[in-house]
């Protein structure tokens, strides 16, 4: 590995930061487009049923407004990403899988005539019985995909481990931890809503919008409009902010907004309402987990029993992928030889749930974590010593066989949080509104699996360009997006160190299919360090080849004056480089066996809370979150990372949730579907530790997910060490304080 | 089209009042804005928007008189109501967001009287009276006595609310006030509680309790202000208060809590109230 190189490491000022502070970013909505019209959309009432008709009232003028249904698609009825289920629009005796299902599309001049057209267009819809629980669609009360209802399944078994040596070592066991526990869905919560606007232009779809994956919406679109690549081109506009809500649902707007414009034969943009937006789009997974731990005399972990079901929604969506990441991090990054991990994500008639920061990874945790804290009140030994004597260092084995080798920062989180943890704050005090209070300390240790799964990278084969433009400038091209997490600065400063040139030389292009190569969906936690290092790579070969080109034709002075006679004698001069995997990867799908992993990011947590006795409601007075990122590109945007998902983190674990009832989420309004303010966030206490990854730029692994996983466990397990009783489903809301107080024990 | 007046005096903006009496009356829009995409567009509008017959905050004649056009930024401010009438002043930090507190009117707060508006216990438990008037003439109303329903007041089609009345307490009055809502700043209340104690000697000589979010309005809880009369401060006081509140209020379950937590919870706050030496 190279030593870094600066800038690479400094907190460079957000290269988007003075559009975005001063307002001047263009979101979708702000787009200059006078003449487009405003797209609404005509959804179900009911959580399953067939539709048998759409019918007009006769009483609306239809001649001012442009309609498309199912059968104005062109191509095929889905929204192709992995497997063909979902219809953009279902058609007329098609099955309606879930509330706020888009049956049909109107665009008018107005976006008040359009919410009009769209009241007008009755759906006539023959009511199926709902299924609305993980045990429902277990039990094939309705037949929602294929004959059992299981979107997939997974089995992990470490070291091929049967039934009959699991039973064994739970039989022999000294001690067993079992535990059921239940997370809940949650919603993103992004501040801009999903927009997205298209126009056809000489038989060419192009669409912009708000996306975090451009060539996700890229491959869905070729779908449906039937066309080959060039015949449509997806551009991202400035994004507010993602966390996995924009990682599959754009391309249903996307179908949308072609679909319209066709029909309305001019420009169409859809922005989601913050209700509609709530209403219909993904949330995370909500899971039931049950956790067996077996522990011999010891006290070391001899076998580990897990069975993680999801609740996938009406369509299969993400759901593989999100369970995959929550089975493989099931087992926890702990010591353990017998494995068994199950996971199942089932079709319920909800909304589809789908991609959100963690995904899957921070539904599983909560269980471990909750596993841990369970076994170290069982023993009488302090949460942290346990979680050291157990924890996985290099040299030892997952869940999935695969032995740590490099960058395993375990010993160098727990000492981050031990160096300033500090005493746990006194038992009782009063609040500042005069209540009594009980306070109690959590910690958890937790890991999370960075870039794709298996061997995801390697088929993905993710590709950047950086170029040297005739001006002596460069120019880093990928599909990843800025949506609000820094990356464009980031690629910056990797593609500055790595070139050797002031960052003020370098821009990052929007994303858009015709100008950027595929460089894979901007998720996964993945776009600093695989995307990064293909960009690092990419400057170093363009930086080599210039020297040269410069050395044979006599050039004086530095890169950029080099680019500039490239530029004159022959132009552009770009290098393109495919993503490569570090050596010795090597995973088994069939078995689930392997590398799961290039690298994970490896964090511990400490969180302090007060309990008000009066409201029952849980303040957290203090989080300290220490990760393991392998190198801060920037150390100021990885905490903003850290902080930021922390934050989500412990809004999930107290005061977050979605309310559904008869499969309508409730809470759709941002007063009752509540997110932290800075006033719920405690000071947040975090520090960086860099344990480099020898295959990420500069020794980078991901950021973007872990802070998510750990801290909702943290916060449950400090509740627990307050009160004296378990929490062990989600959120930890004053009302279910309240419920469990006959189960107090206060010491 | 949208018919739109400011009036120039008190005396035009009564008279529009009684002559279209379902053109909106607009002031900071905090409460119209909210769902103004799903709501009927109405036949007109009467801007009382820093409307000066309505506004300014007085203090004289052992009361405070706050406007119904002051904001909630001017209550929370004002030095007399942050020191005489402290809940109202603390009700005001906790409505919305700061931007809200500059927009939103008292008037505002009462002419809707939502059961979770967040000045109403603290007008309760401070013994409001409103002052109202038409082309009819003026006439003052009990705040006690202003809700009819949920949503609905005494107001008739043809008035305005002019402003608030508050008498200032006296030295031996201790106040006290509580908001539980779902989260710590910019949130809908799930309880909330206001407290006027006039305290002699340690003992209770009498009490008005203002609640917030336990009933279809806001309410007076008279049966805890009965219960305490002639109670000492303390745990005395406080045991009486809960076991009368808990028989006198039915809260509802909804999207925000249920009614086990909101019983509960109101009890331990109004009992918080009294439990004090």
């Amino acid at each position: 590995m190279h030593r870094a190189n600066p800038p690479v490491g400094a907190s460079l000022p957000r290269v988007d930061g003075i559009a975005k502070v001063t307002g001047r970013a263009r979101y979708l909505d702000d787009l200059d487009a006078p003449q487009a019209w405003f797209g609404a959309t005509v959804r179900s009432r009911v959580p399953h049923g067939v539709l048998e008709a759409l019918d007009r009232d006769p009483a609306f003028d239809w001649s001012q407004v442009a309609v498309a249904t199912a059968a104005d698609i062109p191509g095929r009825n889905v929204i192709a990403l992995i497997e063909d289920d979902q219809p953009a629009l279902v058609p007329i005796g098609g099955r309606v899988m879930h509330v706020d299902e888009p049956l049909a599309l109107v665009a008018a001049p107005t976006k008040a005539l359009a919410f009009a057209a769209a009241k007008a267009l009755h759906p006539r819809i023959r009511p199926l019985p709902p299924v609305f629980t993980i045990d429902d669609a277990l039990a094939g009360a309705q037949q929602l995909y294929k004959d059992d209802n299981v979107f997939k399944q997974f089995l992990i078994r470490k070291g091929h481990t049967t039934d009959a040596e699991l039973d064994a070592a739970f039989a022999s066991a000294a001690q067993v931890i079992e535990g059921t526990y239940w997370t809940s869905p949650q919603e993103q919560m992004y501040i801009e809503p999903q927009a997205m606007m298209a126009e056809w232009v000489d038989g060419r779809c192009h669409i912009v919008g708000s996306m975090q994956c451009p060539y996700y919406v890229h491959k869905a679109m070729k779908a449906l409009l039937g066309c080959d690549a060039d015949g449509v081109v997806i551009a991202q506009s400035v994004t507010g902010g993602g966390f996995g809500g924009k990682e599959e649902y754009p391309s249903m707007l996307a179908a949308h907004v072609a679909l319209l414009a066709a029909a309305a034969k001019r420009p169409v943009k859809i922005v989601y309402e913050r209700d509609e937006d709530i209403a219909a789009t993904t949330k995370r997974h909500p899971a039931r987990t049950h956790h067996r731990i077996a522990v011999d005399a010891r006290g070391e972990i001899c076998a580990m029993d897990i069975d993680c079901v999801m609740d996938g929604g009406a369509y299969l969506t993400l759901s593989p992928v999100v369970l995959s990441r929550g089975v493989l991090h099931a087992a926890g990054p702990y010591r353990c030889p017998i494995t068994r991990v199950r996971g199942r994500v089932v079709a319920t008639n909800y909304p589809p749930h789908g991609a959100f920061r963690g995904f899957g990874a921070p539904q599983t945790t909560f269980a471990y974590e909750r596993q841990m804290q369970k076994l170290a009140r069982a023993r009488g030994e302090d949460a942290i010593a346990l979680r050291k004597r157990l924890a996985l260092r290099s040299g030892d084995a997952t869940s999935t066989g695969q032995v740590l080798g490099f960058s395993v920062g375990t010993d160098e989180v727990f000492a981050a949080v031990e160096g300033i943890a500090g005493p746990a704050p006194a038992r009782s005090g009063t609040s500042a509104a005069g209540s009594p209070v009980r306070r109690g300390r959590g910690f958890v240790f937790y890991f999370h699996g960075a870039g794709f799964t298996g061997s995801g990278e390697q088929r993905l084969a993710g590709r950047a360009t950086v170029a040297a433009l005739p001006d002596g400038r460069f120019e880093v091209r990928s599909s990843s997006t800025d949506i609000g997490q820094g990356s464009i600065t980031m690629f910056v400063q990797i593609a500055a160190a790595a070139l050797g040139v002031d960052p003020g030389r370098v821009a990052v292009i929007d994303p858009s299919t015709s100008r950027v190569p595929d460089s894979g969906p901007t998720v996964a936690s993945r776009t600093c360090m695989v995307v990064g290092g293909v960009v690092d790579r990419a400057a170093r070969v363009l930086r080599a080849r210039l020297e040269s080109w410069g050395a044979e034709h006599g050039v004086a002075g530095d890169l950029a004056a080099i680019a500039r006679a490239h530029g004159e004698v022959v132009g552009e001069l770009a290098e393109t480089v495919t993503y490569e995997p570090p050596p010795g990867i090597q995973w088994d799908d069939a078995t689930y066996t392997g590398s799961a992993y290039p690298v994970y990011g490896w964090g511990a947590c400490l969180v302090d809370v007060a309990v008000d006795l009066d409201t029952y409601e849980v303040a957290i007075e203090r989080c300290i979150q220490a990760i393991d990122v392998g190198k801060a590109i920037n150390p100021t945007i990885v905490k903003g990372q850290i902080e930021g998902g922390t934050l989500q983190a412990l809004g999930w674990a107290v005061l977050e949730n979605v309310v559904y009832k008869d499969g309508r989420v409730a809470n759709a309004n941002m007063t009752n579907c509540i997110v932290p303010t800075f006033a719920d966030a405690p000071e947040l206490e975090t520090v960086l530790v860099e344990v480099p990854y020898p295959f990420g730029p500069s020794g980078a692994k991901g950021v973007g997910e872990i802070p998510m996983d750990g801290p909702a466990a943290a916060v449950a397990n400090a509740v627990e060490d307050a009160l004296g009783c378990a929490f062990d489903a989600l959120p930890i809301s004053p009302e279910a304080v309240a419920q469990s107080r006959a189960a107090w024990r206060l010491s | 089209m949208t018919a739109y007046v400011r009036p120039r005096d008190l005396a035009e903006a009564l008279a529009l009042r009684a002559e279209h009496p379902d053109w909106m009356v607009l002031a900071g829009g905090t409460d119209l804005m909210v769902n103004a995409i799903h709501q009927k567009v109405p036949a007109g509008i009467v801007d009382l928007w820093r409307f000066a017959p309505i506004g300014g905050i007085t203090v004289g004649d052992g009361r405070i008189t706050i406007g119904a056009g002051a904001t909630w930024t001017e209550v929370e401010r004002h030095p007399a109501i942050r020191e005489k009438l402290a809940p109202l002043a603390l009700a005001a930090r906790e409505i919305g967001a700061l931007q809200i507190q500059a927009r939103g009117t008292v008037g505002g707060n009462v002419g809707t009287s939502s059961p979770v508006g967040d000045s109403l216990p603290a007008l309760l438990a401070l013994d409001c009276e409103l002052e109202v008037a038409s082309v009819r003439g003026h006439r003052r109303a009990p705040y006690s006595a202003w809700c009819t329903g949920y949503r609905t007041t005494q107001l008739a089609p043809d008035e305005l609310v002019i402003a608030a009345h508050l008498p200032l307490p006296g030295a031996n009055v201790r106040t006290a006030w509580r908001k539980v809502g779902t989260r710590r700043a910019q949130s809908i209340s799930k309880v909330m509680g206001a407290a006027a104690i006039e305290v002699d000697a340690g003992v209770v000589v009498s009490a008005r309790i203002g609640l917030g979010a336990v009933a279809n309005r806001p309410i007076r809880a008279t049966a805890v202000e009965e219960a305490v009369r002639g109670q000492r401060l303390g745990a005395q006081a406080a045991e009486a208060a809960r076991a009368a509140l808990r028989a006198s209020i039915a809260p509802i379950d909804d999207v925000r809590s249920t009614a086990a937590y909101r019983l509960e919870v109101a009890e331990n706050v109004v009992a918080r109230f009294f439990h004090v030496s």
